[in-house]
């Protein structure tokens, strides 16, 4: 049996390949994926530390990320094709209409 | 055994993390996108949570990725990175300071409860636990739950809708 904390660790690191993503990355679809990638290191954290206390709550939780992440996506998504419509261009260091 | 498969599980988790981030093709970053989570799919598996692995790859790897590619089709991007980076002193400083907070993060999941000794018993990881507690203890987040998938597919439409 692997014990719990290779998996937080090995959560840890997937996070912080997301956190990565998000800084160094300029198209908006992969900073999306890694925002995926964060997520889902979130996941696996929640699941081995409900398997370490003995409960089935953190895949309840699990579950409800999942929920949270499919309509992020969607949304996301959504925001990005308006942007390229509006844009042409697909880069998120151009967007500083909201710049104040 | 099952150390080896955490193993193998892990690189292909690491490895497919470091192919989206560094191919410049998006598609690309999609397709290793879809690797990482059956990857973790494959980890849910190995800690007994088996409906999550399953939900996991519907959700996840099936529907989420073609959202993604479909959205890459419907852009064809690729000439976002090309030029040159205004930005690069601030790209390259995030590498090592994205080490730091990944030791800190470390850190502080080590403190956390991971100490004393496990519960031991398994924890049943089938559909039958945790709907039993999605029907129970969490039936209000679970209908919440469905008011935001609903709240987000109206303002998908909203948004992509063409002006007449």
């Amino acid at each position: 049996m692997v014990p719990e904390s290779y998996y937080v660790a090995l959560s840890a690191v997937l996070f912080s390949m997301g956190v990565l993503g998000v800084l160094v990355r300029r198209n908006p679809l992969v900073i999306f994926m890694s925002i995926e990638l964060m997520l889902n290191a979130a996941n696996l954290a929640l699941v081995a530390f409900g398997q370490r206390h003995g409960t089935a709550e953190g895949q309840a939780l699990v579950f409800f990320v999942m929920c949270v992440a499919a309509a992020e996506v969607a949304v996301g998504l959504a925001i990005i094709v308006t942007i390229f419509r509006l844009r042409r261009r697909l880069s998120v260091d151009e967007l500083n209409l909201m710049r104040w | 055994m099952t150390f080896v498969t955490f193993a193998i599980l892990a690189a292909l988790v690491v490895g497919s993390a470091a192919g989206l981030i560094l191919k410049r093709n998006p598609i690309h970053g999609a397709l290793f996108l879809v690797v990482n989570l059956a990857s973790v799919a494959g980890l849910f598996l190995t800690l007994h949570a088996e409906f999550l692995a399953a939900v996991q790859v519907i959700v996840y790897a099936g529907a989420i990725a073609v959202l993604f590619v479909f959205a890459i089709m419907v852009l064809i991007p690729g000439k976002e990175e090309m030029g040159p980076d205004p930005l690069r002193g601030q790209r390259l400083l995030a590498v090592p300071l994205v080490g730091v907070f990944c030791v800190l993060v470390a850190l502080v999941l080590r403190s956390a409860t991971l100490h004393g000794p496990a519960r031991g018993a398994a924890v049943p990881g089938g559909v039958e636990a945790v709907g039993r507690l999605l029907f129970t203890d969490y039936l209000f987040p679970f209908e919440v739950t469905s008011v935001l998938l609903l709240a987000a597919l109206v303002g998908v439409m909203a948004l992509t809708k063409r002006k007449a």
